[in-house]
This record gives C-alpha cells, sequence and structure tokens, in this order.
C-alpha cells in the first residue's frame, strides 16, 4: 500500500511539473505582453522600466524559475491589466464560481438521479422514454447553445429573469455571495440550469443504467417476496446499490464544472474564474492565465490522486497490483 | 469527464471481430431497419452534401464583400432586399444572407470535425495497436499518460491548447485532436490487446513475420469496429467542441466563420429580440450533432454483440 500511495505521488508531481512546463512556455509563446501593457507612445525609459518591473527582460527559463519558485510561496505574480496579486484577484472571483458549481452539481443530483432510478425502474414507460430521450439531448447539445436559449426565452421573450450578473448579494464571513438574497436566486437560476443540464443528464443515465441492472439481481427478487413495498426496495436498497458510480461521479463533476464554468460565465455575464480567464486570455494577461491553469491543473491532479487512492483503499486487487 | 464518459461505456463494452465483408449488407439491413438512424443518416449526407456543394447552391456568395447591402443588415426571415435578394432566413449585422452563411458555417463546422476526427483516429490507431503489441514498459507509459490525459474534461484540454496556440484553423485542429486523441488510444488498446491474446496472432507472430504486418494486417483491422463508434461520437463530439471554442472566442479567426462564430456574433443582438442571427446557426449545428449522434448510437448498438437479441 505504501508503495502504492508513493508510485502514485510521484506520478502527480511529474504531471504537475509537466503541467507547469508546458503552461508556461505556452502562454510566453501567445503575443508580447509588453505591446498590451504599455501605451505606444510612451518613452523608451518607461518602457524599460515596465519591462524590467515585469522581469520580462529575463531568459525564459529564468522566468520560469522564478515563476516556480514564487509559486511555492504562494505568490502568483502581478495582473498585468488589474494591477494587483493574481492571488487576490482569483481569491475574490473564486466564491462566485463555487456558489455556481456546487448549486449546479447539487440540482443535477436532486434531479437527474429521481428521474434516473424511475427510468430504470419503468424503462418502457412513456415517461421513461422521454427522460432518456431529454437527456441525450442534454448530452450532445453544446452547453453555450442551451444557455443562450435559456436567455432567449426567459429573459427576452419572457422577461420574468435576468439575463447575466450576480445580483444583489449578502456576505457569508465577509465574502459577497448571491444565494442569501432573492435576487441573488433569480440570477442563479438560469446560469444554474445551464451549468447543470449536462451533469444532470449524466447523472440520469448512470442511474437509470445502474437501476435496470439492480433491479434483476436476486437482492431485489428477495426483498419483493419478502414483501417489502416497492418504494422502500427503490429508496432503501436500489438507492444504495447505484449510490458507488454515483458519488465517484459526483465529486468528479464539481471538478469538471470549472471547466464548463468557462462557457456559462461568458454567456451569463457571470463575474466568476470563467470570466476571467477569457478576458485575460483576451487582454495577454499571462500571470493570471498560467496561475489559472495552475490551478486546475493542481485541482484535478488532486481530485484524480484522492480517486484512486480511495479506490485503492476499497478495492485490495489495485493495493496488490501497486506492490 | 463529460464526454469521457459516453466513450466509456462504449470502450468498456465488448466489441465483436470485424465482420467479414459478406456482412456488409446485412449490416445495412438491420441499419435501415431503425427508422430514426436512417433518417438521421440521410440528415447527415444531406448536410455533407450541401456543404460540399455549397458555392453552387447558396443564393449568395456570403464572403464576396461586393454581393453583400449593408442597408440589409439585421432584416429578419423573409424580407425581401432592395435588390430583389430574398432573404429566407434573414441578414446578420453586415447584411448577408444568413442561409447562405450557414450553409458556409457547415462547411467549416463539418471540415474541422472530420479533419480532427480522423487525425485523432490515426494516431489513435497507431499507437494504441503498437502500445498493445509492445506491452512492456511502453504499453505503461502510453495508457498512463492517456488516463491522465482522459481525467481531464475535453473542452478544457481543447480551452487551454487554442488559448495557448491562438486562432486559426491549424490550431484549432491541433487542439480538437489533443483533446480527443486519448478516446482512440484507449479503445484501440483496449481491442487490440484483447486481439493479441489469441491464437492467430500469436501463431502469426510464432513464425517470423514482422511485427508490423502482424499489427497493420491482423491487429489493426480486426480493432476497427469500435473504432468507428467512437469515431462516429468524437466527430460529432468536435463538432460541438470547435463551435463552443469559436464561439468563446479562441477558435477560428473571424476569417472563417464557422458556426459557432456565427452564434457568438448573433448573441449581442439576441436581447434586442433578434433572435434569427443566433438562431438558425444554432439550430443547424444542433440537427448534424444529433444525426451524428443518432447515426452512432445505432452503429454501436449493431456492433455490440452483448445487445444483440
Amino acid at each position: 500500500m505504501t508503495s502504492f500511495v508513493f508510485k502514485r505521488l510521484s506520478q502527480a508531481v511529474i504531471v504537475l511539473i509537466v503541467m507547469s512546463i508546458l503552461v508556461f512556455t505556452g502562454v510566453y509563446v501567445i503575443g508580447n505582453p509588453v505591446d498590451v501593457l504599455i501605451s505606444p507612445d510612451a518613452t523608451q525609459a518607461i518602457r524599460e522600466q515596465v519591462i524590467a518591473e515585469y522581469g520580462l527582460d529575463q531568459p525564459l527559463w529564468k522566468q520560469y524559475l522564478d515563476f516556480v519558485g514564487s509559486m511555492s510561496t504562494g505568490d502568483f505574480g502581478r495582473s498585468f491589466v488589474f494591477n494587483m496579486p493574481v492571488g487576490e484577484l482569483i481569491s475574490q472571483r473564486l466564491p462566485a464560481t463555487l456558489e455556481l458549481a456546487v448549486i449546479a452539481v447539487l440540482l443535477a443530483s436532486l434531479i437527474g438521479v429521481p428521474l434516473g432510478i424511475y427510468a430504470g425502474y419503468r424503462p418502457n414507460s412513456l415517461a421513461s422514454r422521454i427522460i432518456m430521450a431529454g437527456s441525450i439531448l442534454g448530452f450532445s447539445v453544446p452547453t453555450f447553445w442551451i444557455g443562450l436559449m435559456l436567455i432567449m426565452l426567459f429573459a427576452v421573450q419572457f422577461g420574468v429573469l435576468p439575463a447575466g450578473g450576480r445580483g444583489q448579494t449578502a456576505s457569508l464571513f465577509g465574502i459577497p455571495f448571491s444565494f442569501l438574497t432573492l435576487d441573488g436566486w433569480k440570477h442563479l437560476l438560469l446560469p444554474v440550469l445551464n451549468l447543470s443540464l449536462f451533469k444532470m443528464s449524466m447523472m440520469c443515465r448512470l442511474a437509470a443504467a445502474g437501476t435496470r441492472e439492480v433491479m434483476t439481481t436476486d437482492a431485489i427478487k428477495f426483498a419483493r417476496a419478502a414483501g417489502i413495498p416497492e418504494r422502500t426496495i427503490l429508496r432503501k436498497h436500489v438507492l444504495k446499490l447505484i449510490s458507488i458510480p454515483l458519488v465517484t461521479v459526483f465529486g468528479l463533476e464539481l471538478g469538471s464544472t470549472l471547466a464548463f464554468a468557462l462557457v456559462t460565465e461568458t454567456i451569463f455575464n457571470w463575474p466568476g474564474l470563467g470570466k476571467l480567464i477569457i478576458d485575460s486570455i483576451a487582454s495577454l494577461d499571462r500571470p493570471v492565465m498560467v496561475a489559472y491553469l495552475m490551478m486546475v491543473s493542481v485541482l484535478f491532479v488532486v481530485i484524480n490522486l484522492s480517486v484512486d487512492l480511495a479506490y485503492a483503499a476499497l478495492d485490495p486487487r489495485l493495493r496488490l497490483k501497486g506492490r | 469527464m463529460g464526454d469521457a464518459d459516453m466513450s466509456d461505456v462504449i470502450i468498456k463494452d465488448n466489441f465483436e471481430s470485424a465482420p467479414p465483408a459478406s456482412a456488409w449488407r446485412d449490416f445495412w439491413r438491420v441499419f435501415f431497419r431503425n427508422k430514426v438512424a436512417t433518417i438521421a443518416l440521410g440528415v447527415v449526407l444531406v448536410i455533407v452534401l450541401v456543404a460540399i456543394f455549397a458555392p453552387f447552391i447558396t443564393p449568395q456568395d456570403p464572403y464576396d464583400l461586393r454581393s453583400l447591402v449593408l442597408r440589409d443588415a439585421r432584416r429578419p426571415p423573409g424580407f425581401v432586399g432592395a435588390n430583389g435578394m430574398h432573404y429566407l432566413l434573414g441578414t446578420d449585422s453586415q447584411g448577408r444572407d444568413l442561409l447562405s452563411a450557414i450553409i458556409y458555417g457547415l462547411r467549416i463546422s463539418l471540415e474541422m470535425g472530420l479533419i480532427a476526427g480522423a487525425v485523432a483516429f490515426t494516431i489513435g490507431a497507431i499507437v494504441g495497436c503498437f502500445a498493445a503489441y509492445a506491452g512492456g514498459r511502453f504499453e505503461t507509459f502510453i495508457m498512463r499518460l492517456v488516463d491522465v490525459q482522459l481525467s481531464f474534461p475535453a473542452i478544457l484540454l481543447a480551452f487551454v491548447v487554442a488559448a495557448l496556440l491562438g486562432q486559426g484553423k491549424g490550431q484549432l485542429i491541433l487542439a480538437l485532436v489533443f483533446a480527443q486523441y486519448a478516446y482512440f488510444v484507449r479503445t484501440a488498446h483496449g481491442a487490440a490487446s484483447a486481439e493479441r491474446q489469441k491464437d492467430y496472432v500469436q501463431a502469426a507472430l510464432s513464425i517470423p513475420m514482422s511485427g508490423w504486418f502482424v499489427i497493420t494486417r491482423h491487429i489493426l483491422p480486426n480493432s476497427l469496429p469500435p473504432l468507428i463508434v467512437v469515431a462516429t461520437v468524437q466527430v460529432a463530439a468536435a463538432i460541438s467542441l470547435e463551435a463552443t471554442l469559436s464561439f468563446l472566442g479562441v477558435g477560428l479567426p473571424p476569417t472563417e466563420p464557422s458556426l459557432g462564430m456565427l452564434i457568438s456574433n448573433g448573441f449581442q443582438y439576441l436581447l434586442s429580440g433578434r433572435y434569427w442571427i443566433s438562431i438558425y446557426p444554432g439550430v443547424a449545428l444542433i440537427i448534424l450533432i444529433m444525426a451524428i449522434n443518432l447515426v452512432g448510437d445505432q452503429v454501436r448498438d449493431q456492433l455490440n454483440p452483448r445487445l444483440r437479441k
């Protein structure tokens, strides 16, 4: 077990080092931030001063080492555009994205799983067919398109919900959140729905497939033979048996929601991390891009590492394979 | 994870070996029995033909600036312009006939999806089969790499690569391939390792036949059915990804207006009620993606012996 953990840990570190080199050189290749930072009519002296201030006159490998050095101390540099520490900028934007992501994943599970169980329980009923067809739609229609449709329907046609922004926020522990106010909820509703639809379809299909399989097992036959009511069977036994893959997906999806938040935040003008990275790419704000990409890499590596370790703890075969 | 899961399901399924050539007709006979899939295949074929012959069938060359009338910009569907031009689906912000723009957009979207899919397919098939054939450390390394890559959502990978490389056709294809090749590697590897265990491959390897010959002649052809299924799903995914990236402004340059870019251009007019500039390109995109997916579903069901009755 120890060697397995060690192997996975060292792999994670290697992945992170490779990612940091890729991200850093990749970001370095795009454009010249000097053109964006300094107005064309600045004097040569000012130009040189700014270039030196941001360390842009150093060779690439030195900039990389500086970057790794300062990142390990939690310093991500200063944003060229916002002129503030990137760490501060990201922690300012993070709550908005987290709020969106967590509510979206919760919604996806709370709606997707029951629908899926029903569709798996009565696979031939009309409602199940509609649910399954809807989930295919949720899978294959691009997220940004669903977002546009939601805006067109609810913001433009009916005019009942706002098309963008966070609305009124209230602070909790000094951090502003939208879900604490009614106006905030109105602003949350469309982006959350947009973000959760894909996951909802996935949860629904997983739950449906799991339920169909579980329903044919002896456990359920015996439960029925024992006279346990169907509702109790579904709630107590089926749900428990299909929950392992669902919980895994739930955990992994929290991470991938960040990726999809890029799209949703752009459409709904939601001032979170996704919007920040899109804006940073447009304005060649290198430190922000590098920090965001590194943050996402770390997040995914940590998620995968924990999933691997959790499986290893649960499955003795994996433990042995690591030896 | 995202579209990973659909592929996961496919990858985990067991596939039968490639049907012999005589089974070709049987395959289509069963295929055409499914009405939905048949219609979907028809839709895909029509779209492909329309895209190929776009310059001959569009009412207007949308990228010939001389033919655009700025006065006719943002007109609703059915508008008849001053020069007698009938704009069936309305016009965009530059007075471009939307129907023509959509047909050209379909052309670019299809081109991107097919090229990216073909490149990813080729890389995946070669690397996957070779890893299964070679075994040992090389196999472990490649498969671990693929696992790590598949743990990132495809949309995020494509977005990062597209953002790093900048706008352009080549860059976009690279981004799509980077985001998708791992699915093909895993599928090819799975099918090829199963194939490698079989007696006939063992026999072929025991006589002095070159390894390359065994891979290309025996392992690869028999790994094709699952790869074809993954390819249909992935082409649809590539088209959807391309549209998303172009919508976000990191995909194609404005000179190559794919469907995603048309939708993006119309987005700002959506709020003022000029819905058609965004909606019709989007409808075209969704019809294309859904049709490919429906065809893919049927092909998967047919090639998957577990579901065969």
